[in-house]
């Protein structure tokens, strides 16, 4: 019985976490084409509800009840397994993410490492569908993308372990306790951790192929890159696991480098803010800043992006590992 | 306890199916990709006996980059299926012999089975240190010269595989991006007087 309930709870919270999740990407997608079209000088969506609120919504149901489309070369099993691979490892990601104090599904005591290994996964989404389109661009685009995610996972992980470094921790809300210290949103790792924060965000970028590094899908050379051949909901849960996984991202650095749900300043209106309002709010400000690269950086050179990740973020986040160490080891220590 | 028993067969029942459709899969691709779902289960048989963090550098290492070059270099391979099965009658022999051998060990070990509910126990740790401390203690005190040679011999392999593949072209033109990047507008540009009709 206990077991029954605790399953039960389980599973609330999950299709909670769920639910939010799914609204809030819905609204993410129409606030990026929204920043983008600002930048152009152009409206955007406004036609569908009031400013185009609905916008999201109809393009869903508009991909639920077009006709799916299974090319007749491909292998047919991995083309459909493949866009759920990629939406269903997204949305794992978000087990382990605490929103608030004590608010994480599971609170796992390797949580970034959990966080880590599962975004390495999302390279199998791609490569799947780009195999199985059984086509020319398609697989270009998986070679390329294999290529490009294992490149900037490396510095990725290095700059983790930074910040692990600093908080001694591998738990994600230890990482953020960490940082709560009297000096508010100076204390958090953001400051003594800048180009580190710059490398993630970068490299973070190129982990979700998002524009400057969006060559997976860069048309005018690959037509739509992996998905050329998907349609209707499969090509949906392609976008779905996309943009879930770039809003993973921006949770990850909220809590990595932005102190998670803590208030800015620690004095009394700040702190009657619930958590997980600043929470939203430090994840809502990461993916403007998303939208705004897209909107005006133009589009990497394949090996520029080859040699940014590995001849520039390379050496300089493992240099930072060992500096960060050594600061840790003889200045902090000592200064105790 | 119940609970942990029904993942640990869960667990073990996905791994050896798809270990066994990693060698029996006829496309190389659907191999690898079962090589994959072997590494997440055994992943998961980690997690239940407590080691979380090899559980999830399992994830990382195998799964997120060794098994992606693997599954990278079996797409590229144009594999010629009748030519593999030409030998096929010419080594039936010794790997039937090899076949019966690993049989009767497997039979002699699967003899003495029987479901257990208490097959998922956990492993002792240390008490009050998490898996991924008690590890790092090991290692990093205990082992530390052992662990900082096994780094050596991976760094040798690592320099030895770039030195046997590395191949300069000089037919190739590169582009020098510190020699692009100095570049000034003095050095650029060269700014000629052309006296009209009658050309540079």
């Amino acid at each position: 019985m206990d077991l029954l309930l605790s399953l039960l709870i389980i599973l609330a919270k999950s299709l909670g976490i769920l639910i939010v999740l799914l609204v809030l990407v819905a609204y993410y997608i129409l606030a990026d084409r929204k920043i983008w079209a600002a930048v152009q000088l152009r409206r955007g969506p406004n036609v569908v509800g009031p400013w185009g609120l609905w916008q999201s919504f109809a393009d869903m149901i508009k991909f639920m009840v077009k006709e799916p489309i299974i090319p007749d070369g491909a292998n047919k099993g991995v083309f459909l397994i493949a866009p759920l691979v990629t939406a269903t490892l997204a949305l794992a990601a978000w087990a382990v993410i605490p929103v608030n104090e004590g608010w994480a599904v599971a609170n796992l005591n390797v949580g970034v490492l959990y966080i880590f290994a599962i975004s390495s996964l999302g390279v199998y989404g791609i490569i799947m569908g780009g195999w199985a389109s059984n086509s020319k661009y398609p697989f270009l685009a998986a070679l390329r993308s294999a290529a490009q995610m294992v490149s900037y996972e490396v510095s990725i992980g290095f700059v983790i372990i930074t910040v692990l470094l600093c908080a001694g921790s591998l738990n994600l809300s230890d990482i953020v306790r960490a940082q709560d210290t009297k000096w508010g949103i100076l204390g958090w790792y953001w400051l003594p951790l800048l180009p580190m924060l710059v490398i993630f965000f970068v490299s973070a970028l190129a982990e979700t192929n998002r524009p400057p590094f969006d060559l997976v899908e860069a048309e005018s050379e690959l037509v739509a890159g992996f998905m050329v051949e998907y349609s209707s909901g499969q090509y949906l849960l392609f976008m779905l696991g996309e943009y879930v996984a770039i809003v993973t991202m921006c949770a990850l650095m909220t809590i990595l480098f932005f102190g998670g749900w803590l208030p800015p300043i620690n004095i009394a209106p700040f702190t009657w803010v619930p958590g997980v309002v600043w929470f939203v709010l430090k994840v809502s400000w990461f993916f403007f800043l998303f939208a705004m690269v897209k909107a005006f950086v133009p589009r990497y050179r394949y090996d520029q992006l080859m040699r940014l990740g590995w001849k520039v973020f390379l050496p300089i986040s493992l240099a930072a590992v060992i500096i960060v160490a050594a600061v840790l080891e003889f200045v902090v220590k000592v200064g105790q | 306890m119940t609970l942990a028993a029904a993942f640990f067969y869960l667990f073990s029942i996905v791994t050896i199916a798809s270990a066994v459709m990693v060698i029996s899969a006829r496309n190389p691709v659907h191999s690898v990709l079962f090589l994959i779902l072997a590494f997440v289960n055994a992943a998961g048989l980690f997690l239940l006996t407590g080691a979380e963090f090899l559980a999830m550098i399992l994830v990382v290492v195998y799964v997120g980059a060794v098994a992606v070059l693997f599954l990278f270099v079996v797409m590229m391979l144009d594999v010629d299926f009748a030519e593999l099965k030409q030998g096929f009658l010419q080594y039936l022999p010794v790997g039937m012999l090899v076949g019966l051998v690993v049989l009767v060990e497997l039979i002699t070990v699967i003899g003495v089975w029987s479901v257990a509910p208490q097959a998922a126990l956990n492993t002792p740790t240390p008490a009050n240190l998490s898996n991924t401390e008690a590890i790092g203690r090991v290692l990093y005190t205990q082992y530390v010269y052992l662990f900082q040679a096994a780094g050596f011999v991976l760094l040798t392999a690592m320099i030895g595989a770039i030195v046997l593949t590395l191949q300069h072209r000089t037919n190739v033109r590169r582009q020098n991006i510190a020699e692009q990047n100095a570049r000034t507008r003095a050095s650029a540009i060269e700014v000629k007087k052309v006296p009209s009709r009658a050309g540079v």
